[in-house]
């Protein structure tokens, strides 16, 4: 239980005696990650300024390399925190060593101690912390009790599969009661069965015990359903912080809208148009008033009329039955997914992807489309997004 | 008609792998039959030529006077001494050094270890008349300790359990590191014991090397009370003339700790040349 203040934190990785010597290998490592390399060496982590609450459950999602796990690590002590500071419960805690931070960690390998019984392995943080052996016990059989591993305690991690080891590390971590627990991918190396069971006992768990989370994953579907607020990383740059929702329904930037829903946002070279006061998008013949919300929104940065990416999720583009104010598709795939179809369509040379349910209000079916058919393709005023040449939401 | 000349050349190849492996076996084990038949035959006989293979009379009275000719109690309890410390040694300085290797970032880590590679690359013979100097200044020759010394540190070792190290997931360390443990405790209660496979070869390793160890122990201890087995027995050649005979037995004598070890061993042994890749 702890708040936490993340001020301005940064990571550089000072170049290797090699690189300095070979600028252009620096510079070509720069190539594959996008990091900024200075003369200091590489930033994997850039002005990070993150306050979470107690008892919050944050999620830093983003795909690899983007510095999450950097940042995650860099709370825990593992790595050493170039620059900004790092309060827990109002204490700087830049240079306290990692076991005296109170924080546990989860990690994606499970780091279990092989050569020790699981509830060997569970005592072990509290043994070194001379906690007296009655309460040891207590509070390692509790644990295993609320992951349902007290049938395993004598077991050695080998003997046990991927999902009970992940919960014996998981035991580990939350016998201590620290003030914050930290996972890194501890999903990861699950099969996709397993994965989505054990995101369902991190639920449960979280209502459990009483501590402040902080999770790493470059699953977003775990980020959508585990977090309170998901942070969004690229290139070692927060791009977006929000609720699940807030980032689903407002992107900050194209990288966020791709990011963050499956099947990814559909874009479109788009006309952002200004008449009378009132906002409006234009796509080849398709003219949409904005919605009233975005119209204030767009005012209040005295947005100007001007070329722009139109971005709509595939679920929020809808089927006119006739063509007129719509967007002309034709199908290049079409997967039946049961109570809803996914449209693979080129839309004036771009790829769509749309998504409909296989039956529409006035009960009619529409499976029936095949390659090569022709969608009339049409959005709402409040569902597509609006950015600038820069790649952010113009609305922001 | 396929299947049965398939059959059929399987079945030659089986003879013919059969057939290599039992010469290669009768090879490597005659030295060691000819050393237990010379140790029962008379000395004339021992020379004769042509050779005889089986001794004409059984001369059981060899081993007892090779247990004469030599303190075999001292020897074998000198060279166990040396064993044991060497092993000690080598396990404790080369897991710590090796751990530091693999785990722990400090300047200077590649010079370093480039210099243990260095040491490895070296014939060990170069380093006797600097470390015999050593120990005499110290005045510890004919001591234990001079035993001991050179093996003190193992480049091998720290080598070998560096590459062990290597392969144990960083995050076990950091999972510990974060469980409460400094580095020691990291160390000895978290990483060594994940070790024991490699740490049991080592000390098979370092045990075999210092049983047959004959140019230092002969160097660094001449008294024949603080001499280990192989350079005891090293004292029964003659300038002009050996009897070997009594030779002979002494050897099956000093070899005797050595197999029954093995014995008892042979599963870690084999283990630990499987896992070294030596030969």
């Amino acid at each position: 239980m702890a708040a936490l203040n993340l001020k301005g934190i940064t990571k550089i990785y000072p170049h290797s005696g090699d690189q300095k010597k070979s600028k252009k290998k620096a510079g070509e490592s720069e190539k594959k990650t996008n990091l900024q390399v200075t003369d200091q060496g590489v930033i994997a982590v850039q002005s990070f300024d993150l306050d979470i609450k107690d008892k919050e459950f944050i999620v830093l999602v983003g795909p690899s390399g983007c510095g999450k796990s950097t940042t995650l690590r860099m709370v825990a002590g593992l790595e050493e925190i170039s620059g900004g500071e790092l309060y827990i419960d109002g204490k700087l805690m830049n240079d306290v060593e990692p076991k005296n931070r109170d924080i546990a960690m989860v990690f994606q390998s499970y780091a279990l101690y092989p050569h020790m019984t699981v509830y060997e392995n569970m005592a072990f943080p509290l043994k070194l912390r001379k906690v007296p052996k009655d309460e040891i016990d207590k509070r390692v059989k509790e644990a295993a009790a609320i992951l349902d591993i007290t049938q395993y305690l004598d077991r050695k991690p080998k003997a046990l599969s991927g999902g009970q080891r992940q919960r014996v590390a998981i035991g580990r971590a939350i016998v201590r009661e620290p003030k914050v627990l930290l996972m890194d991918e501890p999903l990861s190396n699950l099969d996709a069965k397993l994965r989505n069971q054990m995101r369902a006992e991190i639920i449960k768990l979280r209502q459990k015990i009483n501590t402040t989370f902080i999770y790493v994953t470059h699953d977003q579907t775990e980020a959508m359903t585990l977090g309170d607020r998901i942070v969004i990383m690229k290139d070692g740059f927060i791009q977006q912080i929000g609720t699940p929702q807030e980032v689903f329904d407002h992107p900050a930037n194209l990288f966020v809208s791709g990011f963050i829903g499956m099947p990814q946002m559909n874009y479109f070279n788009a006309k952002l148009i200004n008449e009378d006061g009132k906002y409006a998008v234009s796509v080849e013949n398709c003219k949409v008033v904005l919605s009233e919300e975005k119209q204030k929104n767009l005012a209040a940065h005295n947005v100007a009329a001007q070329d722009v990416t139109l971005g709509v999720r595939p679920s929020h583009m809808v089927l006119a039955k006739q063509p007129g104010n719509t967007l002309s598709a034709t199908i290049d795939v079409s997967e039946l997914m049961g109570s809803e179809v996914h449209f693979h369509a080129n839309a004036n040379g771009k790829d769509v992807v749309v998504i409909v349910p296989t039956m529409n209000a006035d009960g009619e079916r529409i499976d029936s489309f095949h390659a090569g058919d022709q969608l009339n393709l049409t959005f709402s005023g409040n569902v597509c997004h609006v950015f600038g040449k820069d790649g952010k939401n113009l609305e922001f | 008609m396929k299947n049965r000349s398939l059959e059929a050349s399987q079945k030659r190849m089986t003879v013919i792998t059969y057939a290599a492996l039992i010469i290669g076996a009768l090879i490597m084990v005659f030295p060691f039959v000819w050393m237990i038949l010379t140790s029962l035959k008379t000395v004339p006989e021992s020379m004769q030529v042509p050779p005889t293979i089986l001794p004409k009379e059984l001369i059981v009275s060899n081993f007892g006077e090779a247990m004469k000719s030599l303190p075999f109690l001292k020897l074998y309890l000198n060279t166990g001494l040396m064993i044991f410390f060497r092993v000690i040694c080598a396990v404790a300085f080369s897991s710590m050094a090796g751990y530091a290797f693999a785990m722990l970032e400090f300047r200077g880590k590649k010079l370093l270890f480039g210099i243990v590679l260095v040491q490895m690359s070296l014939p060990s013979q170069i380093f006797i008349i600097p470390q015999y100097q050593m120990v005499a200044k110290m005045g510890l020759a004919n001591t234990i300790f001079a035993l001991v010394f050179p093996g003190i540190v193992s480049a091998f070792g720290v080598f070998f359990l560096r590459q062990t190290y290597m392969g144990i997931p960083k995050e076990i360390g950091e999972a510990a590191y974060l469980d409460g443990c400094n580095q020691w405790q990291t160390f000895y209660k978290v990483m060594f014991p994940l070790t024991g496979t490699s740490v049991a070869a080592l000390t098979i390793f370092t045990a075999v090397f210092a049983y047959s160890d004959l140019m230092w122990p002969l160097v660094v201890n001449s008294d024949l009370n603080m001499m280990t087995l192989s350079s005891g027995l090293a004292t029964l050649r003659g300038q002009f003339t050996t009897n070997f005979p009594v030779l002979m037995a002494g050897s099956l004598l000093a070899m005797l700790p050595m197999v029954i070890l093995y014995l008892i061993f042979q599963k870690q042994f084999i283990e630990g040349i499987a896992s070294t890749g030596g030969k």
